[in-house]
């Protein structure tokens, strides 16, 4: 089983917070790897401008880190900012690392001009762009994401000790959302593009548990023939495009999420005051059901935070903070490394029908049941 | 010996010792009651009596002589007409154990002559292929083994549920809720559904038996149960009845019964599960259904509005109709129109080499429900033979192809595939199923496995009964007599139907658990499959497992 820790402040934090909630939640995870996304980015020595798409990832050799430069120039971004990270090799199992990447780069003048669209789909394509570049010659350069105010990095081996090798404790990189996940993908064999977070266009998402639905989910995204709709290393990503399906593409409110993750019985929808589009959305999206046990958290581009359970609630999950401070983790000890000064007596353990959100202001929870009435869209 | 002369010898003769069956009969327990031969279809045995010569040698008289013995016994015809079928009813009525038909284990003549009067063999059943099917070799190898907690199979909730209808895209539902577009019907069904057998290939109290089971099963145990009527209309009690929404019609090339159905549209309770359209038909592919004039009674003949006692014919095509593609348009979308686009319309047509291409041309109707693919082993009640064992394709690979086809073009779940045709010729129906599940259908179509597991059918795949196209079924499943079908309780087979489908559902959960699914039926999970047979498991991109 793996272990899930999320952040959300309105004061930027360091991520090692977050990767000392990691380790007092040790015995629950065999420590095989790191995931961690940052979300609302504050450095040190820089004053970051939040419309600078940030590109995030490792360059496994020196050829590939040249060829990186180049090919964000040809595509014309102008490097902005390159956060070096102060790494101590020793603490990497890994011997391949070159240069983990951390820039911000501003977008040229023509892409600006676009529609928001069209810029997100430009980013997209880049990390792609740069994803298989990095495949084609033999995994050395791997991309996590490229998206503004969001950083990603992924290693394998104890998450602390990823930190210290990181030196992730300085300070110089804070943020005010924060996501991490202790566990290499041990479904589908290791690889860095299969540790959690997922991230797609702005939303992250990051689960415990395993996904029996996998096969079916994935083949039907793949035929929407949705260029980020891709990897598929881990069988948890299929819930971060999920999300991204339900929020982008069909600009349903992020409560349907749970709808088309979990929906209801037609014996519960009968008694639902949106029953019959609920059913009628079960039907459409009915490929998109996940199994299995799963607690999903994520992050969206406004910072809002999310925590749905699995339709049997087989997975544990606590959420706890206090107004500008949340955090949500797989055990109450996590909670407590990440919001010591907070009421332990509001802690919240959500149940098999709960979605649990963090709007971006961070005052106070919504606790959202699946057999509520939600704002419908426009649509219905 | 006699000479040969006078033995009537002719080509087609042929001694009990060449028929597939021989009847044994022990004179010593028999009490000559005559149950026996008074119940057999074929009058394959019949009271005979018999003289015997006993003889006498008085030594001290120094004279010989011989006495004679007369006995009565039970003999057995050998012509070709009243060849034994293997039905066993004579073992059945025996209060004695006196007789019963034994296989006969050397190779039978009767092969060369049931041709004769230059009529090619026909009759019911299936392809007599038997032994295990590819099906039967399929394993659910993905245990869910990484995570716990592994699911309770009989304490977890499960939704075993599939979707019979047309489905639209996301993006396309939510656009037409805004405008207030039409949303096609779907039905919510239980993926078994009991196939299509007509009102007149069953009798009325096997049809009655199926009906009430299927009711039971929707009103008391909750599972959602649907039946195909096949085509010969429906009873117009029934059409009437809020039972009609467990009735799936079917129009066929013969249109029988269709008068009765759109006269009764006005007065329909409810709207039907759904309409299917058959085109084809797995046991017999491009051939026309047939109830043969043994069965034309003055019931069915009222019901389908044709004289009594004729062959019924239906015609291979759809006689109105130029092509495929014109008939998907026309009768689909009439059929639509005809339920004011509230009942899901899909054609049934034979697993072939081409399915894919009416598949494609159902991808581009908005009114396509879906689409059945029956394959080589469905039964029928009556056909040529050589179309039974010679003529079709297997179910599987033809339903994986569709599938992945419908995936390259992301379609998957808007067509339902439900799949047919020997799906638990062995009694492995859960198993079966749920393996054409996984590989991509929404649901499976279970017809003989019914009849046998409901009925008692006795047919198998060595040809033992297969007697079903000319009425004489000695369990009176697919006889107009009423002699026979007198012999059915519809309560009975409905209470079968219950016993049989809370059995697949448990089945159902059995195999669900292991694999952690209890959320969604499994449709096209193929990573949960393994074979042991590499060919195959490359065909139908599988695991091979060893």
């Amino acid at each position: 089983m793996c272990r899930l820790a999320l952040k959300t402040a309105n004061t930027p934090f360091s991520p090692y917070e977050v990767l000392t909630a990691m380790e007092a939640m040790q015995e629950g995870y065999d420590g095989s790897g790191l995931g961690l996304l940052l979300r609302g980015l504050d450095f040190e020595d820089f004053k970051y401008n939040t419309k600078y798409p940030i590109l995030s990832g490792i360059a496994h050799t020196e050829q590939a880190w040249s060829r990186l430069n180049s090919f964000m120039e040809e595509r014309g971004f102008e490097l902005k900012y390159d956060h070096e990270f102060e790494t101590i090799p020793s603490l990497i199992e890994a011997k391949d690392r070159f240069r983990y990447f951390l820039r911000a780069y501003k977008m040229s003048a023509d892409l600006e001009s676009k529609s928001q669209t069209e810029i997100d789909e430009e980013l997209m394509l880049t990390r792609l762009a740069l994803r298989r570049n990095g495949e084609e010659n033999g995994g050395d350069l791997t991309a996590f994401s490229f998206w503004p105010d969001v950083a990603m990095i992924k290693e394998v081996g104890w998450p602390l000790e990823i930190g210290n090798a990181l030196t992730l404790n300085d300070n110089r990189i804070r943020a005010r959302v924060c996501m991490a996940q202790g566990r290499q993908n041990t479904n589908y064999g290791i690889n860095l593009y299969a540790c959690h977070p997922f991230f797609l266009q702005g939303i992250a998402t990051m689960t415990n548990g395993e996904n029996t639905a996998f096969v079916p989910i994935r083949d039907w995204l793949l035929g929407k023939h949705f260029p980020g709709y891709t990897g598929y290393q881990s069988d948890s990503e299929v819930f971060a495009h999920i999300l991204h399906y339900t929020v982008r593409q069909l600009g349903l409110p992020l409560e349907t999420y749970k709808h088309i993750i979990t929906p209801l019985s037609t014996k519960e929808l009968d008694a639902h005051p949106q029953g019959e589009f609920l059913k009628g959305l079960r039907n459409t999206c009915r490929r998109l059901i996940i199994d299995g046990p799963n607690a999903v958290i994520g992050t969206l581009p406004d910072e809002t935070c999310i925590l749905a359970m699995d339709q049997k609630k087989l997975r544990p999950a606590t959420i706890g903070g206090r107004d500008g401070a949340w955090a949500i983790a797989s055990e109450m000890c996590g909670v407590e490394a990440m919001v010591p000064d907070r009421n332990p007596a509001f802690d919240f353990q959500p149940m098999r029908e709960h979605t649990i959100i963090v709007p971006p202001d961070r005052k106070e929870l919504t606790i959202w049941s699946q057999h509520d009435p939600f704002p419908l869209p426009q649509a219905a | 010996m006699v000479s040969a002369r006078s033995v009537s010898v002719t080509p087609s003769s042929l001694s009990y010792t060449d028929l597939p069956w021989i009847v044994q009969h022990r004179e010593d327990r028999c009490t000559l009651c005559g149950h026996c031969t008074a119940v057999c279809p074929k009058e394959a045995i019949y009271l005979a009596y018999r003289r015997q010569r006993m003889p006498k040698l008085d030594v001290l008289k120094k004279s010989r002589g011989n006495e004679y013995r007369t006995f009565v016994g039970i003999r057995q015809k050998t012509t070709m007409a009243n060849a034994c079928i293997g039905c066993s009813m004579c073992a059945m009525v025996c209060p004695n154990e006196a007789i019963m038909p034994v296989p006969n284990t050397n190779e039978h003549r009767t092969l060369f002559f049931n041709n004769q009067k230059g009529e090619p063999n026909k009759r019911g059943g299936r392809r007599n292929v038997s032994g295990p099917t590819l099906l039967d070799r399929i394993m659910f190898d993905r245990i869910s083994m990484l995570t716990d907690p592994a699911l309770d199979a009989g304490r977890h909730e499960f939704n075993i549920t599939t979707t019979l209808g047309r489905i639209l895209d996301p993006a396309e539902f939510l656009k037409r809720q805004k405008e207030g577009g039409w949303i096609p019907p779907t039905r919510e069904i239980f993926p078994f559904v009991i196939g299509s057998m007509s009102f007149g290939a069953l009798s009325p109290n096997m049809w009655l038996g199926l009906l009430q089971g299927v009711a039971y099963c929707n009103e008391v145990l909750g599972i959602p149960v649907v039946m195909g009527t096949g085509e010969g209309g429906c009873p117009p009690w029934v059409l009437k009845s809020p039972y009609l929404k467990y009735i799936i019609l079917q129009i066929a090339s013969g249109y029988f019964g269709w008068d009765e159905i759109i006269r009764a549209i006005p007065d329909m309770q409810c709207m039907p599960a759904a309409i299917e359209i058959k085109y084809g038909q797995g046991a017999k592919p491009g051939d026309g259904g047939l109830l043969m004039w043994y069965k034309v009674s003055k019931l069915i003949a009222r019901l389908r509005g044709v004289p009594e006692g004729v062959d019924l014919p239906s015609p291979p095509v759809h006689q109105t109709l130029y092509s495929i593609e014109e008939s998907v348009m026309k009768m689909i979308q009439t059929l639509s129109t005809a339920f004011d686009h509230q009942v899901p319309i899909y054609p049934k047509i034979s697993a072939s080499t081409s399915a894919k291409s009416v598949l494609n041309n159902l991808v581009r109707n908005p009114y396509a429900g879906g689409m059945l693919i029956d394959g080589i082993d469905g039964g029928t009640g009556a056909a040529y033979n050589v179309s039974m064992d010679a003529t079709g394709h297997p179910i599987a690979s033809c339903v994986r192809e569709c599938y992945l086809d419908l995936v390259t073009q992301g379609k998957q779940n808007e067509i339902p595939i439900f799949a047919a045709g020997g799906i638990g010729k062995n009694g492995n129906v859960a198993q079966n199923g749920m393996a054409l599940i996984m590989l991509g259908a929404s649901g499976v179509h279970i017809g003989k496995y019914i009849m046998q597991a409901a009925a008692g059918c006795l047919g198998n795949e060595k040809n033992r009964c297969n007697v079903c196209n000319v009425g004489i079924c000695p369990k009176g499943i697919t006889s107009q007599n009423p002699k026979l079908y007198r012999r059915l309780d519809p309560d009975l087979v409905a209470e079968r139907v219950s016993e049989v489908f809370m059995s697949i559902n448990t089945e159902i959960k059995k195999i669900m658990a292991p694999l952690g699914r209890s959320q969604s039926l499994p449709v096209g999970m193929s990573d949960a499959l393994g074979i042991g047979d590499k060919a195959v498991a490359d065909r139908l991109q599988i695991k091979y497992v060893c």
